[in-house]
C-alpha cells in the first residue's frame, strides 16, 4: 500500500533530471537537424528565413563524402570482423581457462582506456611511422582495433561466463562433441551479449576520429574526419550539419537491431550487471 | 540390460581434498541405489565420475563389463539429470528432447515419434512447443528427465533432481520417477541427501561420510539395523546416548539398563518408537520437556537426570505434560564402540510415520 503511495507521487527530481538531460542531449540535435535542411537562416531571426535541400545536393554531389562514406564502412566491418575473430576466442579463453598471468592480461585490455587517448595515440603513430602505416588502410585498422579490444573482450567474457555450466555439460552428457556444445549451446546463450558488444564496436569504429585522423589523414579520410575537416574549413554551418545527419544513421539503424536483438538483461549481463 | 559396475575408486582434487576414496559398488540390472550422504560426502562427484564429468584419480568403473573410466561423457551409454534441471532455454521441449537424437542422425519422423512418447510418458504430452522457461519447476523437471530417457541410456543418474521443488511435488515426483523407473526397468543411480527420498524410493541404500561407504543395505535394513553410529544418526530420528557399561549394565544418569558387553565406554542408540514412558512422581528417570502432537501419535522430548535430552514417541500425548516425571522402559537398543555395533536387541516393529523420517 505503502509503495503505492509514493510511486504515484510526482517525482521532481526525476522530472528535473529528465528535463535538464533532454535540453542538453536534444537541443543541439534539434538545431543541427534543422540547420541540416536550411537555405538560409540569418540572425536574428528564431527559426530559419527558408528551408531546402539545397545543401544535400551540394554534399551528396561531391565524390570526397561518397569516397569517405565507403572507407568508412569499410573500415568499420573490417575492424569489427577483426575484431570478432581475434577477441571472441580470447574472451572464451578468459572466461574459461586459467592459465599465468590471465587477471595481469585481462586489465591490460583497460590500459588503452586508463590513459589520455591522443598520447597514446601519438606515441603508437611514432611507431606506425617507421613501419609505414601512416596514412593506410590498415594502419587504420589497427589503431581502431585497440579501440575496440576492451569491448570485445571484457563484454564477451562476461557473456561466457554468465553461461550455466550444467547446460554445457547436460548437452555433453546427450552427445555433444565439446565443439558442438560451444555451437549450439554456448553462443546461442551467450549471443544477446556477444551481438551487443559487436553492435558497440562498429558504431563506437564507426565515429572514431582522433586515431583514423591521426593515422588515415590525409590518404584515408573517413566520414567524422571529414566532417571535421569541413567544419573546421569551410565557413558554411550547412555542410557540418548535413555530414553530422548523414552520420547518424547508422547509430540509428544499430539501435533499431538493438532493440530486437537485446534486451536490457542480456545487455546489462555483459557489464556484470 | 545393464549393469554398472565401481571398483576401487578415487578421487582426489587438485587442491588435495579426497573427495571420494577406495569406493567400491556394483549395480544390478534396473536396480535404483541411491547414494546417501551429508554435504561433502563425495556423493556428487561419485555420480559425476559415473557420467564422466570428472575423471578418477584411480580405480575402475565398467557399464556391462565396459570400461568407460576414461571414456567421454559424450561418449557413454549414461544420462543425468541435473538438481539445476539446465534445460537449454534457447530451445523449446521438443528441441531440447530432440538435440540428442539429432546428434545421432536419427531420421525426423522417428525423432517427433520418439519424443513425443517421452513427454506422454512423463505426463507432458502436447508441451513440445513450448518454451522451457514457461513452465513450472516441476515441468522443467520432467522435461530434464524425458531429455535423458528419450536417448535410453543404459544407466540413469540422477542427482538431486528435487532438491528445487517445494515437499508436495517432491513426493509426488518421487513417485511418478519410481514407477517410470520400474517400468523402464532402467538401472539408476540417484544422489540425495533427503533420507526420506532415499527410504521411499531406493532398491538398496548407499549410505556416504567422507568419501567412503559407511553402509550399503536395503532402505529397512539400513532403517533398522544400521551399523555404524553415523547410520544410526543420519537415517530417521535416532537417540545416541554415551555412556559407560560396567559388569553387562549400562548405566547413564541414574537409568540403567542390561547391556551384555564387555566393560567400557559404549554409545547406546535407541529409536523413539522402541521407548516405552510411563508418568511417574517418584524414582523418575526423568522429565518432560516438550510434548507434540503429530495427530496420528506423539512425539515427547524428555530430559534425563543429567539434562541428556531423548525423544520417545507415545501413542497418546495427552497423558504427558511439560515437567511431569517419567520413567522409561527401553524395548530395542543397539551399542556401539569404535564406530562399529558390538550388540543388538531384537527389531522393533516400526510404528513410524513419515513426520520421523522426514529430515
Amino acid at each position: 500500500m505503502a509503495a503505492t503511495l509514493v510511486s504515484r507521487k510526482t517525482d521532481w527530481t526525476g522530472i528535473i533530471f529528465a528535463a535538464v538531460l533532454t535540453l542538453v542531449i536534444v537541443f543541439p540535435l534539434v538545431v543541427v537537424g534543422t540547420w541540416a535542411f536550411t537555405n538560409v537562416w540569418r540572425y536574428p531571426s528564431v527559426i530559419p528565413q527558408e528551408f531546402g535541400l539545397r545543401f544535400w545536393n551540394q554534399t551528396l554531389a561531391r565524390a570526397d563524402v561518397w569516397s569517405s562514406i565507403s572507407t568508412s564502412l569499410t573500415l568499420a566491418f573490417t575492424v569489427t570482423a577483426l575484431s570478432a575473430a581475434i577477441c571472441l576466442p580470447a574472451a572464451y579463453a578468459f572466461a574459461r581457462l586459467d592459465f599465468p598471468g590471465r587477471n595481469l592480461l585481462f586489465f591490460s585490455f583497460l590500459a588503452g582506456h586508463a590513459f589520455p587517448k591522443f598520447g597514446l595515440l601519438v606515441a603508437i603513430a611514432g611507431i606506425f611511422l617507421q613501419l609505414n602505416l601512416i596514412g593506410t588502410f590498415w594502419g587504420v585498422v589497427l589503431i581502431q582495433l585497440v579501440g575496440t579490444l576492451l569491448f570485445m573482450i571484457w563484454i564477451p567474457v562476461a557473456a561466457f561466463q554468465a553461461v550455466d555450466r550444467r547446460m554445457e555439460e547436460a548437452a555433453r552428457d546427450v552427445g555433444a562433441s565439446p565443439f558442438r556444445v560451444f555451437w549450439s549451446i554456448t553462443l546461442p546463450q551467450a549471443g544477446p551479449t556477444i551481438a551487443a558488444a559487436i553492435l558497440l564496436s562498429f558504431v563506437g569504429t564507426f565515429y572514431e576520429t582522433e586515431g583514423a585522423w591521426l593515422i588515415g589523414a590525409p590518404q584515408v579520410r573517413t566520414l567524422p574526419v571529414l566532417m571535421i575537416s569541413f567544419i573546421n574549413n569551410q565557413p558554411v554551418i550547412q555542410y557540418g550539419a548535413v555530414l553530422s545527419v548523414l552520420l547518424w544513421v547508422p547509430s540509428f539503424i544499430a539501435l533499431l537491431f538493438a532493440r530486437k536483438v537485446v534486451n536490457s538483461g542480456s545487455f546489462a549481463r555483459g557489464f556484470g550487471g | 540390460m545393464s549393469v554398472l559396475k565401481i571398483k576401487d575408486v578415487s578421487k582426489i582434487f587438485p587442491n588435495g581434498t579426497t573427495a571420494v576414496d577406495s569406493f567400491s559398488l556394483d549395480v544390478a540390472d534396473g536396480e535404483l541405489v541411491c547414494l546417501l550422504g551429508p554435504s561433502g560426502s563425495g556423493k556428487s562427484t561419485l555420480l559425476r565420475m559415473v557420467g564422466g564429468f570428472e575423471t578418477p584419480t584411480s580405480g575402475l568403473m565398467t557399464i556391462d563389463g565396459e570400461d568407460i573410466t576414461r571414456v567421454p561423457p559424450e561418449k557413454r551409454p549414461t544420462g543425468m539429470v541435473f538438481q539445476s534441471h539446465a534445460l537449454w532455454t534457447h530451445m523449446n521441449v521438443f528441441k531440447n528432447l530432440a538435440f540428442g537424437l539429432k546428434l545421432r542422425k536419427v531420421p525426423a519422423d522417428e525423432i517427433k515419434r520418439r519424443v513425443e512418447g517421452v513427454l506422454e510418458l512423463v505426463g507432458l504430452g502436447g508441451y513440445g512447443t513450448r518454451s522451457v522457461t514457461q513452465l513450472s519447476g516441476g515441468q522443467q523437471q520432467r522435461v530434464a528427465l524425458a531429455r535423458s530417457l528419450v536417448l535410453e541410456p543404459k544407466i540413469l543418474l540422477l542427482d538431486e533432481p528435487f532438491a528445487s521443488l517445494d515437499q508436495h511435488l517432491r513426493e509426488r515426483l518421487r513417485e511418478e520417477v519410481r514407477d517410470i523407473q520400474q517400468r523402464l526397468k532402467i538401472t539408476t543411480l540417484f544422489v540425495t541427501h533427503g533420507q526420506d527420498e532415499a527410504l521411499s524410493m531406493a532398491d538398496r541404500i548407499v549410505v556416504m561420510r567422507d568419501g567412503k561407504t559407511e553402509q550399503i543395505d536395503r532402505p529397512d535394513v539400513v532403517y533398522r539395523e544400521p551399523q555404524t553410529p553415523f547410520v544410526a544418526g543420519f537415517i530417521g530420528t535416532m537417540n545416541l546416548i554415551e555412556g559407560v557399561v560396567a559388569n553387562g549394565v549400562f548405566s547413564k544418569a541414574g537409568y540403567s539398563t542390561p547391556v551384555p558387553v564387555s566393560d567400557g565406554p559404549v554409545t547406546l542408540a535407541i529409536r523413539p518408537e522402541a521407548v516405552d514412558l510411563t508418568a511417574a512422581s517418584q524414582n523418575a528417570h526423568g522429565k518432560v520437556h516438550r510434548v507434540t502432537d503429530y495427530g496420528t501419535h506423539g512425539l515427547v522430548d524428555l530430559e534425563l537426570l543429567d539434562g541428556t535430552r531423548m525423544k520417545a514417541m507415545v501413542p497418546h500425548p495427552d497423558l504427558f505434560k511439560p515437567g511431569q516425571g517419567v520413567t522409561l522402559a527401553l524395548r530395542a537398543v543397539a551399542a556401539y564402540r569404535d564406530g562399529a555395533v558390538i550388540y543388538r536387541t531384537g527389531v522393533v516393529t516400526p510404528v513410524s510415520h513419515p513426520a520421523l523420517v522426514d529430515a
